[in-house]
This record gives C-alpha cells, structure tokens and sequence, in this order.
C-alpha cells in the first residue's frame, strides 16, 4: 500500500492574503504529503466539498482578516452535516488568544499564529496522523 | 459478463457496499473508493472487477498540453458547458509528485472554484507519484470508478506535458491537446509524439501575440498527414475571454458521438490497462525474487557494487527463472 497523507489548504472568506497559506502548503508537500490548494475567496461549502472529494485526511484554514469566529466553525458544522467528523482541522493566520478556546470547542485540534515554525506543523500532523 | 455479475455474489459485504457507494455516486464513499485504488489497498482489484465494464457509455476526455497552458481554466469552462446540458461531470486532475519527498502540490482546483460547490462536479486531484507519462499509475482505474458512478463525461487532466507523453490518448476516447503561442518555432510542431495524438488541437490563448504563427506551423505540421488518417481539428480559443469556447465544444460533441469514436475505445482501453497491470506484477514478482536471492534492492546493488554481480547477471537470473517455468510447462504436457 502507498499511503500519503492528504491535506487541503484553504482560504475562506474575502481574505487575499495568502502568502502563509502557500508556505505552509509548499512545506507540507515538501514533507512528503500530497497538498490540495484550492486558493483564496473560498465559501466554507466549497471547501467541505472539496475536502470530501479529495478524501483528505487534515484541513488547515489559514485567515488574517478576522472572520475566523464565523468561518472556521461553519467548516466544522458542514464536515459534521456531511458526516466527515473523522478529517482533522487545523486553523492558522492572525488570531488573537482569546478566540482559540472556542475555535478548540468547534472541533479545531491547533490553532497556529504567526511565528509558528513549519517544522512544528508537519509535527502536529504526522503526530495526529500516527495516533489516528 | 455473466460469470462477473455471478462473481460479485460472492463478495465479501464489506466490497459491496462501496460498490453500491459508487454506483450510488455517494461522495463519501466514491471518494473513498479513489483513495483505495491510488493507493493499492488489497480490496481495490475486486472493487474494480466488479465495477469494470467495457461497454461503459460513459465518455472520457483527456485534456493535454505544456504546464501553464490554461489545461485547467479550459476543464473549468467545459464543465460549465456540460452542466448547463444537466450532465454530472468528473474531473481528474494530475499534477506531478516529487521525485524527492514523494509530496505534491496539488493545485488544479484553483482554476475550477466555479464548480467548487456544485454536488453533479466530482473533481479528484492525484499525485504522479512517480509514474511517467503525464498521469498517475491509479489515473486508469480512478477513471473507470468515475464513470461506473454515472459520471459522464470524465475528463482527465495530464501533469504538464512536453513532447512524449502519450499514454492519456490511450485512455480517453477523445484528446485534447492545448497549445499556447510563444513555446517555439514551427519545428516544435513537426516532431512525433504529443502531436501525433491529439483529435482536436486546442491554440489557447487566443488574445495573444503569436497566435497566427502558431495556427499556420500546426496547419502546415498537420499537411504532412496520411489522407488516410483522421485529421485533428484545430480550433482557436481563449480560456480567459472565452472567445471560441463554442467552437471547442461543438467539435467535442460531435466527435464523442460519432460511431467512429465508440468501435476501438473498449480494446484500446481494455489493451491500455491491461498492460498496466502485466507491467505492474512482472515487477512485484521480479522485486520478491530479488528479496529472495539478495534480501533487498539495495542488498542487490551491495553486491554489484562488491563486484560479485552485475545487474546484467541479475537480469539473466530472470530469464533463467523463466525457462524454468516453461520447462515446468513442457515437462507437464509430455505427462
């Protein structure tokens, strides 16, 4: 069997700014993982639908404009209605650390802000990815 | 056919219910299935022999050309035309693997976000993961899986081509080769290859300079032709603009319905994958006689690199394995 693990990275909402997105994408792929990049201006619907066609096992949301309280959950519910609870969410980009407690609660296992190193999200997936 | 569907009774449940996931064209499920045969899990080959049909009414499309040529911005706008046909459609997109990670950047569906929430859009991105050629080993079979789940059309969408991967005219019932001015003389179109597959020539990018140099090279490439082959279409478009789009879609149309079309695609097909397969076991069954003669591949080039051996000698090991078995074959009919 050649397993790989599968990630979709996604931008919701109006935010253009995808220059972390893209970093995190190009080093996931360079750890050894197939990355689906859909690009910016994505409507939480589009990305549940993609990630379910694509069989992913992560989706990682990257979002600097602060709509992440609104956007990141409604991925979340949609998976849950599509019944994909198995995919594990990641989130990542300007987010303050007062929203991240309830970003956990709508099902998101890591919230990354800037700074984060790239090794330290290839950790966190392949650490999920083992223990799932 | 009969002894197949007499076959499929004695499955195990676990396979028909991704069958019936399939034909229900449940994306879950469907999706899943995908996964399975990309990555050669023990389940997939009686999948696929269930689910394979080679009277499939299903058509396929291959969509080819160099990176960059606007392969995906042309799927995105032949999806939209078969949508307004009410026809569900399937995208497979190819982009290539890394030769040294193994990962993938996989960004095809950037140009099709139209159809992002569309449910009667199936679009599934794959990894080269090493296979030349311009598709994935699992491309064939992942296509097979569309169209038993009443995708119709499937396109297929090659990794960024150069001159010599022909492989997708093989599988698709028609191809499209998408060409862009400004890539080279008209020497470029005289070559054999890529050139030589395509049923109609697509010359994206339509609002560029360029474009009445590269429409006469093809014409000119496309005199030398025998009268007795059918010649591609050449249509000029624009992605971008969509100018010409109608053209493209008439022509593909009337070529998929064509009775023509339909006579050899089943044996192309059938020949296409089955060699795939042959290829595929010759070396599974070559790499375990390696392992039992040398414990490993790397244990093998350990000793050619010692001296003891070389791959040529390695190789004659085959050869005699199998004289062995014809032996074997000769010794038994003389019985």
């Amino acid at each position: 069997m050649d397993r790989r693990i599968r990630i979709l990275i996604g931008k919701p909402g109006l935010d253009g700014h995808d220059r972390g997105a893209k970093y995190i994408a190009r080093s996931l792929r360079d750890a050894g993982m197939e990355v689906i990049y859909t690009g910016i201006r994505q409507t939480p619907e589009a990305i549940a639908n993609a990630a379910i066609q694509e069989d992913v096992d992560f989706i990682g949301l990257s979002l600097l404009s602060g709509a992440h309280n609104y956007l990141f959950p409604e991925v979340a519910r949609l998976l849950n209605e599509k019944g994909a609870t198995d995919i594990i969410l990641f989130g990542g980009g300007v987010i303050p650390e007062e929203d991240i407690p309830d970003l956990k609660k709508a099902g998101f296992k890591a919230i990354f802000t800037p700074g984060t190193a790239a090794s330290e999200v290839i950790d966190f997936i392949q650490n999920e990815f083992q223990s799932g | 056919m009969a002894q197949i569907r007499q076959g499929l009774n004695l499955l195990p449940a676990e396979i028909e219910g991704f069958i019936t996931d399939v034909r229900e064209s449940r994306p879950r499920g469907l999706a899943r299935v995908l996964s399975m045969v990309e990555n050669g899990h023990p389940l997939s080959s009686m999948i696929l022999h269930s689910l394979y049909n080679p009277d499939r009414q299903g058509k396929t499309i291959g969509v080819t050309g160099p990176p960059g040529a606007g392969k995906s911005t042309l799927v995105n706008l032949l999806i939209e035309y078969w949508r307004n046909l009410n026809r569900q459609v399937g995208v497979i997109a190819v982009d290539p693997s890394s030769p040294f990670s193994g990962g993938a950047l996989l960004g095809d569906r950037v140009r099709m976000q139209t159809h992002a929430s569309d449910p009667g859009v199936f679009i599934r991105s794959m990894g080269s993961r090493g296979h030349l050629g311009g598709l994935s080993g699992a491309t064939r079979d992942a296509l097979e899986v569309l169209t038993a789940a009443s995708y119709d059309p499937v396109l297929v969408e090659t990794v960024g081509v150069g001159q010599a991967e022909v492989e997708v005219a093989s599988l698709a019932d028609i191809t499209l080769l998408v060409l862009v001015p400004g890539l080279g003389d008209e020497v470029q179109t005289m070559k054999a290859g890529i050139m030589e597959i395509a049923d109609v020539i697509v010359l994206n990018k339509a609002d560029r300079p360029g474009i009445e140099q590269l429409e006469t090279a093809v014409n000119a490439s496309l005199e030398f032709m025998n009268d007795d082959a059918a010649r591609p279409s050449v249509i000029r478009c624009s992605a971008q603009t969509g100018e010409g789009i109608d053209y493209l879609t008439c022509a593909v149309d009337t070529m998929l319905s064509s009775e023509v079309v339909g006579q050899d695609n089943a044996k192309r097909r059938t020949t296409l994958i089955l060699n795939g397969i042959i290829r595929e076991k010759g070396s599974d069954i070559a790499k375990k006689l390696i392992s039992e003669k040398y414990g490993s591949i790397t244990g093998a080039i350990e000793k050619v690199l010692s001296g003891e051996t070389t791959p040529y000698m390695i190789g004659e090991m085959f050869s005699g394995f199998l004289e062995g078995i014809q032996e074997k074959d000769n010794g038994s009919k003389q019985n």
